[in-house]
């Protein structure tokens, strides 16, 4: 096999180490410390999550990735408070923060509009939540969703829209409410590959001109590497962090550079950490148990 | 293609076809009862007198068995006596379609017996009422705390194990408690259609309450929804659309418990002219009578069924699967 001479993924050019120097300046927006995350289980207690710590500054993309099973659904679910931590502490803006709220918005992978509401509707739910008034809140919603642009929608209820433009209005609606950092889980994993490409792109636009901070987790390397600032690589059994790679691609991002070597070489580093060739050969009962089954003598021996 | 097409599952038929079939669905007993009523060589069990003969006791239009007609035939002619003659017949509980259509129209027409009967119109309305009241009364208690029980664990524990318990209490065996209770009127009918519908409400609703999908509510809580705007902004209507349905089944499930409320205490409404009705045998009003319930029980829902697809435009696609 060929193999291509990639560089270190610890290697940064001037203008990526500066940025990542001025990123670290920001204030810290979202604080994690220590936190940890067990579950009774019918095997006895489970380990879903053990002493998470890390920041994320203004408008810092950040990337969560790892193994099936390192936690990370349920680590966002914690951000959101939707879950409770066994032990540790978040931190939004330096405050301790209460049960789920508008200030942390959260883009889920279903979707999850509200189907007996219109587009406009569902962007005013949370607004109306916060005591908008009809009026103005209307008007708000409108801005977002002209944003996103889907104002030839905004009559229409969410089962007459693709799943892309569904997800549109989720990411709408959360951030309608103007939440401090932006919680998205897997949002783009049901997509097909052309359409998640575009919301890529859309989201890395919508983030470049808002002022948002996002944690984002996908199981999908290459988007996550085309899409944020730093990744925080997760392992599993128990879920903790293995490594913060701070992404050597330079900004602004564009479809171009899926093969540069940085990227690459990124990539690389994260196939290492989530597929360890050890790993591999684990046993664990779970393979195929395949035996021959075409005749020695048939026309088409073999495929290769 | 062939005949595969129509045996294709889960797959709809064209729109036509499927109109077609349906007002088949309904032809067909129809048919059935025709060549039952009209084709005097299908089952015809009795033999009605035109002419009665030697035989004493027979008397034109009287229906007897067929033995007993051919006996008393072949007796009549062994003596040498006038034979009596006859026609196939039915027994008296089957009365041929015309006969019920024709019922279906008289029975309007016809003015009661006695001053202190009432016109078929009449029963059909008290009937109407007695339904009504029952079922409101049970939906103005049932549905929140079905809702309630499929919100909130606490209103669960608390109220449906006993229901559990209670909706196998056959709602007819409280006829005589409810009449010691309420009267004879029409409040103990009510009661009854009450407890006939009340408790499986309350459990139906708490079901189709949970089946709400829970990310919805996650989602209305990260965009600062809570208690009580969750409830009423999320849950109620999450769940209409389905909670409608249930109603629909329900009102169904209530018109059968009404016959027997009807019975109880001093009988009225539809009940009062059927039972009234067979005991003057005039079986096709009997008929006409249970076919009018059938006919308002399906209009009733068809409107209902027209109304929710106005009142709830997203379930558009929904409503398909």
């Amino acid at each position: 096999m060929h193999h291509l001479e990639l560089p270190s993924y610890l290697e940064q050019s001037d203008p990526v180490r500066d940025r990542f120097a001025r990123l670290k300046q920001r204030p810290v927006v979202l604080e994690v410390k220590g936190l940890s995350k067990e579950f009774e289980s019918s095997h006895g207690p489970v380990t879903a999550l053990r002493d998470i710590n890390f920041k994320t500054h203004r408008r810092e993309f950040v990337c969560v990735i790892g193994p099936s099973g390192c936690g990370k659904s349920t680590l966002i679910r914690i951000l959101a408070e939707l879950e409770t931590p066994s032990s540790g502490q978040m931190l939004l803006d330096g405050k301790e923060v209460h049960g789920p709220g508008p200030d942390r918005g959260m883009v889920f992978q279903g979707y999850t509009l509200f189907p007996w509401l219109t587009v406009k509707k569902n962007v005013m739910f949370g607004l109306e939540m916060a005591g908008r008034g009809r009026g103005p809140a209307e008007e708000e919603a409108m801005q977002w969703i002209d944003l996103v642009g889907l104002t030839k929608f905004a009559k229409s209820y969410p089962h007459q829209l693709s799943g892309g433009m569904k997800q549109r209005v989720a990411i709408a609606r959360a951030l309608a409410n103007q939440p401090r950092i932006l919680l998205m889980d897997e949002p783009f994993g049901a997509l097909d590959a052309q359409t998640r490409a575009r919301m890529q792109s859309y989201l890395m636009e919508i983030w470049q001109n808002i002022d948002i901070t996002i944690l984002f987790i996908t199981h999908d390397l290459d988007e996550a590497i085309y899409l944020a600032d730093r990744i925080l690589v997760l392992k599993a059994h128990p879920g903790e962090v293995q490594e913060l790679i701070e992404v050597p691609v330079p900004q602004p991002r564009s479809a171009g550079q899926l093969l540069s070597a940085e990227f690459l070489a990124t990539k690389k580093r994260l196939e290492e950490l989530i597929h360890p060739p050890a790993a591999e050969q684990e046993d664990n009962g779970d393979h195929l148990n395949m035996v021959r089954m075409v005749p020695v003598h048939d026309e088409v021996e073999s495929v290769f | 293609m062939g005949m595969s097409r129509w045996f294709a599952v889960r797959k709809q038929l064209r729109p036509r076809e499927r109109l077609v079939l349906g007002v088949a669905s309904f032809l067909l007993p129809l048919l059935v009862w025709s060549l039952v009523s009209y084709v005097p060589w299908i089952w015809h069990p009795q033999v009605e007198v035109t002419d009665s003969g030697a035989v004493s006791y027979f008397k034109p239009g009287m229906l007897v068995d067929r033995e007993v007609f051919d006996k008393e035939l072949l007796a009549a002619r062994e003596a040498g006596a006038a034979e009596p003659e006859g026609v196939p017949a039915n027994p008296i509980y089957l009365p041929a379609p015309h006969q019920v259509a024709q019922a279906f129209y008289t029975a309007f027409t016809t003015e009661p017996k006695r001053r202190s009967e009432q016109w078929l119109h009449e029963s059909l309305w008290e009937s109407i009422q007695v339904i009504f009241w029952g079922f409101f009364l049970s939906s103005l208690f049932g549905v929140p705390l079905g809702i309630l029980a499929g919100t909130y664990d606490l209103m669960s524990r608390l109220s449906e194990p006993f229901i559990e318990f209670f909706r196998y209490l056959p709602a007819p065996a409280f006829g005589a408690l409810a009449v010691a209770i309420l009267g004879i009127h029409h409040a103990p009918k009510i009661a009854i259609i009450f407890i006939g519908t009340f408790f499986q409400q309350v459990l139906v609703i708490a079901n189709t309450t949970r089946k709400l999908d829970p990310a919805l509510l996650e989602a209305a809580q990260t965009l600062g929804a809570r208690r009580l705007s969750l409830l009423f902004r999320v849950v109620i209507p999450g769940i209409i659309t389905d909670l409608y349905k249930d109603m629909r089944i329900l009102l169904g499930w209530a018109w059968t418990y009404l016959i027997v409320a009807e019975l109880i205490g001093t009988s009225s409404g539809i009940t009062w002219f059927i039972t009234q009705q067979a005991r003057y045998k005039n079986f096709d009003n009997v008929f006409a009578a249970i076919m009018m319930i059938g006919i308002i029980g399906l209009t009733t829902d068809l409107l209902l069924a027209w109304l929710g697809r106005r009142m709830f435009p997203w379930q558009q696609a929904a409503a398909r699967a």
